[in-house]
């Protein structure tokens, strides 16, 4: 069955709201039944007694369950392109350049409850392009699908995929292309790092010229280190793909030579192998609930990873690397709760304000709490339920996801859509009837 | 003695050949579309050489002028098409990277090719250098096609590769080759195709961040030459690049934009790299008119309307979006035209004679007759910033013309003959339909 999508999305704007008599789960602030006053896109109010102001518009939703939207720290969607793997380095490249504001995966990220999402590129390189944080702005252009202040991102990628690039007959590219083991991934790092100083040596230089009003022009720019000087100088996040315990290892400590962190290790599969390493470095693991064994490199995960690596002090959260999986992240929550004793906070902790923290945007959204963005997803039942269903998403106080106006508005867009194919067959019809009745070719010689 | 004879007879020879051409042609009596001015419902238009010598309502001819009765005909400007290929040979396959000569082991097998980091600096799929003007060919027979169905010009460039080439605006007389060029180069025509998931560039994302790097590097190219010639001695000399110099040498980029998606996208990537551009396609553009006006980016819009593939699965169902482009491309000229933005038609795979009947689908969807008009002739000519000298009927510009009897876009107007730097065209005949007389297109079919 194929969702129909909606495609005039004018969001449902009121400049102020009230979620009214819902179970509020906050994450970081506890749980009560209660509601929530919204105003021109941020969260004003949120308690047991609210105070309905005159002209909010009332959302009525009585026995049904408020949290956070979901936050998705490794997606895919809602881009052009995902892999540049022609080259080692590809870090010239950014998904910000490609974006689809018209995949309906958006459209589907929303009805499994997702607000946010951090689009990654593919993990064929060491050091791959740029990534983007979204929201989930169905309806909007490109621009307006931006998370407006997150921070820039970059791919990283450590493993099989990157390996097998430079292995023949690894995913049948027609040329191979370095590096072909792990050791080889470890000194593109090195070397593209060694290359990014080198290159801010000589802005610096130049910039020491131009303060001495001396005869320079500056350097050649390049595309390529510019992204990794960022990171160099910490403006710039590294997101990295990883599975074993040594290159986690690796990365860590190359990452600590060269003077910069590693903000997340994804997938990071044999995290809790090395959980304590992990957190003293500082950097947050976004793992999947209990993949296994689907490539050599993921044999020994294990459904417990992101519970060890929470006891050990890890900032962890789950994502989904996957259009599918992005919309049923919560019961993916929900396995950490079996596998590993998490609690009900913590385990929606790790699709919430912990993905929110990785991504350096916990200010604006990830829990309900006074002065952050109206990100909202509203389920019928408690979202670490398997029968739950998202009734409405709110993004910046504006409804982009109605469960029961979707279903209404379906027989109306078949008509719609039946009516413009009928159209379109009647002048096709016409055309062709033209093209006979004339002798009309229209291109002469060539088969049609 | 032989040398003196041949003096006398060189005038006696030019004479002769100059009493056989006119000094001057007169249409008269006819309905003008001057574009550039009011139409003129019985006027005249008077050539010499190959210029427009006047044009008006009431025109004292000259003695010398021959005079052709164009009553019941109208004249237009020579159509002009804004993007084409006519009049070059078809491109070789675009040059990837320098290969690598392929190693061969110590037992004399072949190792495999190791592509090593071939980037940006190695110019993939790039022949910005690649002039049009230089291999136009006079005798591709897509020019008589060509203007066969009214068109006196084609602006056409090197299509194969992420830099193309620079294309040229040609007049198709297809004749003495120099004499075609009316302008060069053009422009720079670029595509965003890749080339296989592990050669560079493989994805979009790569090909855009390459066409930037190129845009950079030409930037910092000119500092560095500059620099030089000012100062040679004692100072390293940078390397020659004829991709950049290619790229410097085009006065606009011609950038791909189909959808809305791809329309926005391209707007704001052109708008980056502080280049003039000008993007082509542009079927979804109905969608941002106001953007584009406001971007004061120019609009190629493709006349080959979106239309369900033969091939097509008849089970399949479209997506409702794609219906909607195929319904309402059409209707993107009106839009533009509505917004104020600049934009000129062009064939696409669409055959020369059919480009009239695809501009009336979008008369129909609502652009006026008029403006349809110029985006076939004047603003094709603003855009490539030849106006001052062609794509309309105005004194002092280029002598190409449009005759036709009735309407230019009415089903059973035919074209009577056109005239390209003052010189008359006839239209060759149609091919016979195949099939109704048994025989294989031959001659001048595509």
């Amino acid at each position: 069955m194929k969702i129909h999508v909606f495609l005039l999305a004018l969001p449902l704007a009121a400049a102020t709201t009230v979620i009214q008599d819902a179970n509020v789960l906050t994450i970081t602030k506890g749980s009560f039944r209660g509601s929530i006053l919204i105003r021109d896109g941020k969260i004003v109010e949120a308690g047991e007694k609210v105070l309905v102001p005159e002209g909010a518009r009332v959302i009525d939703a009585a026995g049904q369950y408020v949290m956070p939207g979901i936050i998705d720290c490794h997606s895919h969607i809602a881009a052009d392109s995902i892999n540049e793997g022609g080259v080692s380095v590809s870090s010239m490249v950014g998904i910000e350049d490609v974006l689809n504001p018209e995949d309906p995966d958006i459209y589907r990220a929303l009805a499994g409850g997702v607000t946010t999402a951090n689009i990654l590129h593919g993990s064929v390189n060491p050091i791959g392009g740029k990534c983007v944080v979204l929201k989930m702005r169905w309806g909007k252009d490109a621009q307006g699908l931006l998370f407006q202040g997150a921070m820039p991102g970059i791919k990283f990628a450590l493993g099989e995929n990157v390996k097998r690039m430079g292995s023949p007959g690894g995913f049948g590219a027609p040329g191979l292309r370095y590096p072909a083991s792990r050791m080889g991934v470890e000194d593109v790092i090195r070397e593209a790092f060694t290359e990014a100083r080198e290159y801010q040596k000589r802005w610096r230089d130049y910039q020491v010229k131009v303060e001495r009003h001396e005869q320079a022009i500056p350097p050649r720019r390049d595309l390529k280190l510019e992204p990794l000087s960022e990171v160099l100088e910490g403006k710039r996040y590294v997101h990295a793909h990883c599975y074993r315990a040594d290159e986690i290892l690796m990365l860590l400590r190359v990452a600590d030579e060269f003077g910069f962190k590693i903000r997340t290790l994804q997938h990071v599969l044999e995290g809790y192998k090395v959980a304590r390493e992990i957190a003293a470095h500082g950097t947050g693991a976004s793992t999947f609930s209990d993949w296994w064994a689907y490539k050599a490199e993921a044999f020994d995960a294990i459904p417990y990873n992101a519970a060890i690596m929470v006891r050990k002090g890890v900032l962890v959260s789950l994502n989904s690397d996957s259009a599918e999986l992005m919309r049923h992240l919560n019961t993916e929550a929900a396995k950490t709760m079996k596998y590993g004793g998490l609690s009900e906070t913590e385990a929606l902790s790790l699709i919430t304000i912990n993905p929110a923290k990785q991504l350096g945007v916990d200010q604006r959204v990830g829990s309900i709490e006074p002065g952050k963005d109206a990100d909202l997803t509203i389920f019928d039942k408690h979202p670490l339920s398997n029968y739950a269903k998202v009734e409405k998403v709110f993004i910046d106080g504006e409804i982009y996801f109605d469960r029961e106006k979707d279903l209404e508005e379906r027989p109306g867009r078949e008509i719609r859509k039946k009516a413009l194919m009928d159209k379109l067959k009647a002048q096709e019809k016409k055309s062709d009837r033209l093209e006979r009745d004339t002798g009309y070719q229209k291109q002469p010689g060539r088969p049609q | 003695m032989k040398q003196a004879i041949r003096m006398l007879l060189l005038p006696a020879a030019l004479a002769i050949l100059q009493a056989q051409s006119p000094g001057a042609i007169a249409l008269r009596g006819a309905r003008v579309v001057t574009v550039s001015g009011p139409v003129l419902e019985k006027g005249t238009v008077l050539l010499r050489d190959s210029l427009i010598e006047a044009v008006g309502a009431n025109l004292e001819l000259p003695k010398d002028a021959w005079v052709i009765d164009a009553q019941g005909l109208t004249v237009y400007p020579g159509l002009i098409d804004a993007l084409s290929t006519v009049g070059l040979p078809e491109s070789p396959r675009a040059a990837p990277a320098q290969p690598i000569p392929a190693a061969v082991s110590l037992f004399g097998r072949q190792e495999p090719q190791m592509a090593l980091q071939q980037g940006p600096e190695f110019r993939p799929f790039t022949t910005s250098w690649v002039r049009a003007a230089d291999l136009v060919n006079p005798g591709d027979h897509r020019i008589v096609e060509a203007r066969s169905a009214g068109f006196t010009s084609a602006v056409s460039f090197p299509a194969t590769g992420i830099f193309a080439g620079e294309g040229a605006f040609l007049n198709l007389s297809g004749e003495k080759q120099g004499r075609m060029i009316v302008a060069s180069p053009a422009g720079q025509y670029l595509t965003l195709a890749t080339h296989g998931f592990g050669i560079f560039p493989g994805s979009l994302m790569g090909v855009l961040a390459y066409i930037r790097q190129v845009s950079l590097d030409a930037d910092h190219y000119k500092l560095e030459m500059q620099a030089y010639e000012t100062h040679p001695a004692g100072n390293q000399r940078p390397n020659y690049d004829r991709a950049v110099e290619g790229l410097l040498e085009s006065p606009r980029l011609l950038l791909p934009a189909d959808n809305v998606v791809q329309v926005d996208r391209m707007l704001r990537f052109a708008a980056g790299l502080k280049r003039p551009a000008v993007l082509y396609g542009c079927h979804g553009a109905y969608r941002v008119a106001d953007r584009i006006a406001q971007s004061s980016i120019p609009v190629l819009v493709n006349l080959k309307w979106p239309e369900r593939s033969k091939d097509a699965d008849p089970d399949e169902e479209e997506s409702y979006r794609m219906l909607e482009l195929r319904d309402r491309a059409p209707s993107t000229p009106a839009a533009l035209r509505k917004a104020g933005a600049h934009f000129a038609f062009y064939s696409g795979a669409t055959p020369p004679r059919e480009m009239r009947k695809a501009v009336k689908r979008a008369i129909d969807a609502g652009l006026p007759e008029a403006d349809a008009v110029r985006a076939l002739t004047l603003s094709a000519a603003e855009i490539y910033g030849v106006a001052d000298r062609t794509g309309s009927i105005e004194r002092g510009k280029i002598a190409n013309l449009l005759v036709t009897k009735g309407d230019l876009f009415d089903d059973k107007t035919k074209v009577e003959y056109v005239f390209i730097d003052g010189v008359k065209y006839e239209p060759a005949p149609e091919m016979p339909p195949a099939g109704r007389v048994g025989r294989s297109a031959s001659g001048g079919g595509e």
